[in-house]
C-alpha cells in the first residue's frame, strides 16, 4: 500500500540508537578537551532511531519511486534500459569495493587492467584513439572535452578561437558546458527537418570558431544526414568537432563518431552501457579523443608496459589539462560498464542498437496513427510526439498526458523537450523492452487520447490518482524555498 | 534454437516479435532503419572486442580480476589521504541495493519519485545540521569538484577572479582546482603553511591587494590538522572575500560547525559516511551555503511544498539556476548529483545519529593519539606538526625512507600511510598515517612493532 512517509526528524526519539561499536581498547580521549575551541558544543540534530526504524523508513520511501525494475520507463534521452544484476554483484566484490585508490600499483593490477581495458574497448566502439574515464557524469564529460579543445587551440597559440557552435535543438547542458569552460556558445538553427541548417552554419564559419558540439542522433531522434559535411566544414574553418554521445545507444556497433570526423566525444556509461541511474547518479562520462587531443588528456593515465599496469602523471604527459576529478573517476560505475560490454561482445552491442532502433520505430509507426510526430521518416533510438493538436482540440496538455500515463502504470516520457517542439513528448523505449510491453504502452496512450477527445480536459487536471501526491505546487516551492526540515 | 541474431538475456524480443514489428513499420529488415547513415562510414565489419561471456563465465572472470587487487579485508589499512576505511553497517547496502533507488532516474516527475525527493530533502537537512549552514544542495561529483564549484560561486558573488587556497588542501583537490581555474581564466594562489597550519600573515598580505574572491581552507587538513578558524572569516569578510571551508561530514560529529565560524560555503567529500573506498569512487561531494548564496549554488536542490490537495510533498526547486532552463546562463552545467551515494550517507547518518557519530569520532581521536604516541616512543618517528590537534590523520617524520618502511609493512599485510616525500619534499621522510575507528589496539601495536623494525 502506498502512503506518505513520516520524516526522519519526526520519527526520531531521544536516546534511541541504530549502531553498535566495539569497546574502546585504547585510553579514551575527550573531544572537548582535545579539540579545545574547535570542539563542537551543540550536537547536530541527526535522527535517533533503531535500525528497524531506519530500514523501514527508507524501504517505505523506496515504494514511492517508479523504477526500471518495476516497469516501462520510456524517458526520452535518458536511455532507461534494464540494468543487469550480475554487474551489481560485481561491484560488491571486496576486490573492487574494498580497494583503496592510493594502494601501491602492484596491489591494484586488477583494477588498473579493468580501467585500461574498458578505455580500449570504448575507443574501439567509438573509433577514437584513447578514452579517459575520469569524468563523473555526462555534463562533466562535456566540460572535460571542451577543456581539451581549449587546450589544443591554446597549445597552438591560436588564442582567438572563443566560440563553440551548438545547434538550437541541443540539450541545455551543451551551451552551459561551453560557458563554464570559458567559451561563448553560439546557437545554429535547425531546418524544417530538425537537422542543423547547413547554410546558417556556413555563415558562422570564421577563425573565432573553436568547435562544434553535435548531439547525434539529435534530440528529435534523427541522424544528421549531412554529418560528414558538418565535420568537414568545421575542420576547414580550423575548429574541432565534439560528438555528444548521450544518444549512443542508437549507433553502437553501427557507425563510429571517429570515422565521421569527430575529434572528441563523451559517452554516458549510465545510459548506453547500462549502469543504473541511481535516482540521478552516480554516472560516468567517458571522453574519447583522436590523435590531435591525445597529449592533453586528464591524468593520471593508466599505461601498460611489459605486463605491468602503471599510473602516469605530469612527468609522462606534460601537456595534460590536469585532473577533472579526484583519483580515477567513478570506478564502481566503470566496473558495471566493463561487465556489460564483456557480456555482450561486438555482436551483442550491435544487437542493442538494432533492437533499440527497431523498438523506437515500431512505437513511432503505431503511435503516429493517433498522435502526430514531430518529424517524418525513420527515427533512431527515440522520437518526439507533438501534443500541440491534442491540446488545441481538447485542452489536454502534454503534462496531462504524462500524468495520465502514470495512472496507467508507466513512467511518463520526457515532456517539453526538445524546446523546438512546443508540446513535446519524447519517447525512448530502449532494447530491453518486449513487444508486449510496447503494445501495452501504445494502448494506454491511445486510450488517453480517446478519453481526452471524449471527455475534455477537466477529467485530466487532477491526475494522477494512483500516487501519494499529485500536481505539487512548484511555483510556491521556488518562491518560498523550504530546503531543509524545520525543527 | 537457431536464430540469425545474437541472443541476449537482456533483450526479450524473439524472431517472431521482430518480424511482426518490421511488418508494422513497413520495412523488410532492421538494416533499412539505418539507411540514413552515410554508407561510406557505416561499419562494414564487427567491432574488435573480446568474445561475449555467459553470466557464469563473466562471474568467474570478474572474481578473478578482482582477486588481482589486494583488498582491505585482507590488508590492515593505515592509508587515508582522502579515502577512508570506515565501517559501513549492513543496512546501508540493503537500502541502496533496492531497485527503486538504484534503477530510477532523476526525480523529474515528482508524483513517481517522492522516495528519492524526500531522501534528498532529509540529506540536505543533515548536511545543514552538520555544517551549520542554511542551504545544502543534493550533492556534487566529489569533494574536489565541489571545491572547484565553490570557487566559481565566490568569483560570481565577488566579481573577482583571484582565489586563495591553503597549501594544506588535499593535492587531489588542488589539482582539480588548477584545471578548473585554468579553464575559467581564474588566478589561483597557493598560500604557504606554517607548522601545518595556514600562514595567517601570508593571508593578510594577499588580502591587502584587494582582489581576492575567496580563501579555500581544509579542516581537518590533508595533514590531519584541525585548523583554528577563529577570526579567519572576519578577516576575509573585511576584505569583501568569502571563506570556503572544505571539511569532512564524519569529523563534524565532534568539530565545531564551519557555519558557526562564519563560513560562506562549506564543501567536502562524503565518502567517509557510508560509502566504500571503491578505488576512489563513486562517493559524493557535499556543498552547503548561506541563504545569501542559495541562488548561485550549482546542482539540484529539493524543496518542500504542497500538492493540489494540500498534502506535503517534495520537488526539485530553484531550477531557474539550472542548465535545462537557463542554458548558457546557468550557474553551472551540472545535471547529475551522486544520488545513490547520498542515500547511503543518509542511511548511515540515520543509523549513527548524533551519539554514534560522536562515539566514532572519539574512538578515532583516541586511536590516533595512541598510535602516534606509540610510534614516537620507539624513537624512530616524530610528529611533524605536534602543536595542533589532529583528526584521523597525522604526518610522521621517519628515520628511514617511507618507501622501504611501507614495503616492509605491506609484506606483513599492512597498508602503510601515504609517502609524502614526492608531493611534499620539504618535509623529508614524511608519512601520512590514517587511523580510523576500524583499527584495533592489536593492529596498531603490530604496526608500531614492524614500523620500528622489530619482529612481527
Amino acid at each position: 500500500m502506498l502512503r506518505s512517509v513520516e520524516s526522519l526528524f519526526e520519527a526520531s526519539r531521544p536516546g534511541r540508537i541504530g549502531y553498535s561499536l566495539p569497546k574502546l581498547d585504547v585510553p579514551a580521549v575527550s573531544a572537548q578537551n582535545f579539540l579545545g575551541v574547535m570542539a563542537r558544543a551543540q550536537a547536530p540534530r541527526l535522527p535517533e532511531m533503531a535500525e528497524v526504524d531506519v530500514v523501514r523508513h527508507f524501504t517505505r520511501l523506496s515504494h514511492l519511486n517508479f523504477s526500471v525494475d518495476e516497469g516501462f520507463y520510456p524517458l526520452g534521452s535518458c536511455t532507461m534500459k534494464y540494468n543487469p544484476k550480475i554487474n551489481e554483484a560485481a561491484v560488491r566484490l571486496p576486490g573492487f569495493a574494498r580497494v583503496h585508490p592510493l594502494q601501491p600499483e602492484s596491489s591494484v593490477q586488477g583494477a588498473l587492467s579493468l580501467i585500461y581495458d574498458l578505455s580500449a574497448m570504448l575507443a574501439e566502439i567509438t573509433g577514437m584513439s584513447a578514452v579517459t574515464l575520469q569524468p563523473a557524469a555526462g555534463a562533466h564529460g562535456e566540460q572535460t572535452g571542451l577543456m581539451l579543445i581549449k587546450k589544443y587551440h591554446e597549445d597552438r597559440g591560436d588564442l582567438k578561437r572563443t566560440k563553440i557552435i551548438v545547434p538550437d535543438s541541443a540539450h541545455g547542458t551543451n551551451p552551459a558546458s561551453a560557458t563554464v569552460t570559458g567559451f561563448e556558445p553560439v546557437a545554429v538553427p535547425s531546418d524544417k527537418d530538425g537537422m542543423v541548417d547547413l547554410n546558417e552554419l556556413a555563415k558562422l564559419m570564421d577563425d573565432t570558431v573553436a568547435g562544434l558540439m553535435l548531439t547525434n542522433p539529435n534530440t528529435l531522434g534523427i541522424f544528421e544526414k549531412n554529418i560528414l559535411e558538418l565535420t568537414d566544414m568545421i575542420h576547414k574553418a580550423g575548429g574541432l568537432c565534439y560528438y555528444d554521445g548521450a544518444n549512443a545507444n542508437a549507433i553502437v556497433g553501427q557507425v563510429r563518431p571517429g570515422d565521421m570526423g569527430f575529434d572528441v566525444l563523451h559517452l554516458n556509461l549510465h545510459k548506453t552501457f547500462s549502469t543504473p541511474h541511481g535516482g540521478g547518479g552516480p554516472g560516468a562520462g567517458a571522453v574519447g579523443v583522436n590523435e590531435k587531443l591525445l597529449p592533453y588528456l586528464p591524468m593520471p593515465i593508466v599505461a601498460y608496459k611489459n605486463g605491468v599496469y602503471t599510473l602516469e602523471t605530469k612527468t609522462e604527459h606534460p601537456k595534460s589539462i590536469g585532473s577533472v576529478r579526484s583519483f580515477y573517476g567513478n570506478f564502481g560505475v566503470l566496473v558495471r560498464a566493463y561487465a556489460y560490454i564483456r557480456s555482450l561482445g561486438a555482436d551483442g552491442l550491435k544487437e542493442v542498437s538494432d533492437i533499440a532502433v527497431l523498438n523506437a520505430n515500431y512505437l513511432a509507426a503505431k503511435i503516429r496513427k493517433f498522435y502526430p510526430l514531430a518529424v517524418t521518416g525513420f527515427c533512431k533510438h527515440e522520437f518526439v510526439a507533438d501534443g500541440s493538436e491534442l491540446k488545441h482540440e481538447t485542452g489536454v496538455s502534454t503534462m496531462d498526458v504524462a500524468k495520465a500515463l502514470i495512472d496507467a502504470g508507466y513512467h511518463p516520457p520526457t515532456t517539453y523537450f526538445p524546446l523546438i517542439v512546443h508540446e513535446a513528448l519524447m519517447i525512448e523505449p530502449t532494447e530491453t523492452e518486449s513487444k508486449e510491453t510496447l503494445d501495452g504502452f501504445i494502448d494506454a496512450l491511445q486510450k488517453i487520447v480517446e478519453e481526452a477527445k471524449a471527455k475534455g480536459a477537466e477529467e485530466f487536471h487532477s491526475k494522477p490518482h494512483s500516487t501519494v501526491i499529485a500536481r505539487p505546487d512548484e511555483t510556491e516551492a521556488a518562491r518560498h524555498p523550504v530546503l531543509r526540515w524545520q525543527f | 534454437m537457431e536464430v540469425s541474431y545474437f541472443m541476449s538475456q537482456y533483450i526479450p524480443n524473439t524472431e517472431a516479435d521482430r518480424r511482426a514489428m518490421l511488418d508494422a513499420i513497413g520495412v523488410a529488415s532492421i538494416d533499412e532503419l539505418f539507411s540514413d547513415i552515410p554508407a561510406q562510414v557505416r561499419l562494414a565489419k564487427a567491432l574488435d572486442l573480446p568474445e561475449a561471456l555467459s553470466e557464469p563465465e563473466l562471474a568467474r572472470h570478474l572474481r578473478e580480476l578482482s582477486g588481482k587487487n589486494r583488498n582491505l579485508d585482507e590488508l590492515t589499512c593505515f592509508l587515508g589521504a582522502g579515502s577512508y576505511d570506515h565501517f559501513i553497517p549492513a543496512a546501508v547496502d540493503t537500502i541502496i541495493s533496492r531497485g527503486e533507488f538504484a534503477t530510477s532516474y532523476t526525480p523529474y516527475q515528482p508524483e513517481v519519485a517522492q522516495g528519492t525527493l524526500q531522501a534528498i530533502f532529509e540529506y540536505q537537512t543533515m548536511v545543514c545540521e552538520l555544517t551549520g549552514m542554511e542551504v545544502s544542495n543534493a550533492s556534487m561529483y566529489d569533494g574536489a569538484t565541489a571545491a572547484a564549484e565553490a570557487m566559481v560561486i565566490a568569483a560570481a558573488e565577488t566579481r573577482r577572479e583571484r582565489l586563495l587556497v591553503a597549501c594544506s588542501v588535499n593535492p587531489e583537490t588542488l589539482r582539480v582546482l588548477g584545471t578548473y581555474c585554468w579553464s575559467r581564466g581564474y588566478e589561483l594562489t597557493v598560500l604557504p603553511c606554517k607548522n601545518g597550519l595556514l600562514d595567517r600573515a601570508a593571508l593578510t598580505a594577499e588580502l591587502a591587494k584587494g582582489d581576492v574572491a575567496a580563501l579555500l581552507l581544509q579542516t581537518p587538513s590533508f595533514f590531519g590538522v584541525v585548523e583554528d578558524l577563529t577570526g579567519v572569516a572576519d578577516e576575509l569578510h573585511a576584505a569583501k572575500a568569502l571563506l570556503i571551508v572544505s571539511t569532512d561530514l564524519l569529523a563534524l560529529g565532534c568539530l565545531k560547525a564551519p557555519g558557526e565560524l562564519g563560513a560562506d560555503v562549506v564543501v567536502g567529500d562524503g565518502q567517509s559516511v557510508g560509502n566504500s573506498v571503491s578505488f576512489g569512487g563513486p562517493a559524493f561531494g557535499f556543498m552547503a551555503v548561506t541563504k545569501k548564496l542559495m541562488r548561485k549554488m550549482p546542482g539540484r536542490i529539493v524543496g518542500q511544498t504542497k500538492d493540489a490537495q494540500g498534502r506535503t510533498c517534495y520537488v526539485l526547486t530553484l531550477q531557474a539556476r539550472e542548465q535545462h532552463i537557463r542554458r548558457e546562463k546557468a550557474t553551472s552545467n551540472i545535471c547529475s548529483n551522486q544520488n545513490l551515494c547520498i542515500v547511503a550517507a543518509s542511511v548511515y547518518l540515520s543509523l549513527m545519529g548524533p551519539q554514534g557519530l560522536r562515539e566514532i569520532d572519539e574512538q578515532i581521536l583516541a586511536k590516533t593519539v595512541y598510535a602516534v604516541d606509540a610510534l614516537v616512543k620507539t624513537g624512530k618517528f616524530r610528529a611533524a606538526f605536534a602543536g595542533a590537534p589532529a583528526f584521523r590523520e597525522v604526518v610522521l617524520i621517519c628515520d628511514e625512507p617511507v618507501a622501504s618502511l611501507n614495503a616492509r609493512l605491506l609484506e606483513a599485510g599492512i597498508l602503510g600511510g601515504l609517502d609524502l616525500s614526492k608531493s611534499h619534499p620539504e618535509l623529508g621522510n614524511a608519512w601520512l598515517l590514517a587511523v580510523t575507528e576500524q583499527r584495533t589496539k592489536e593492529e596498531i601495536d603490530r604496526l608500531v612493532s614492524i614500523a620500528a623494525g622489530g619482529d612481527r
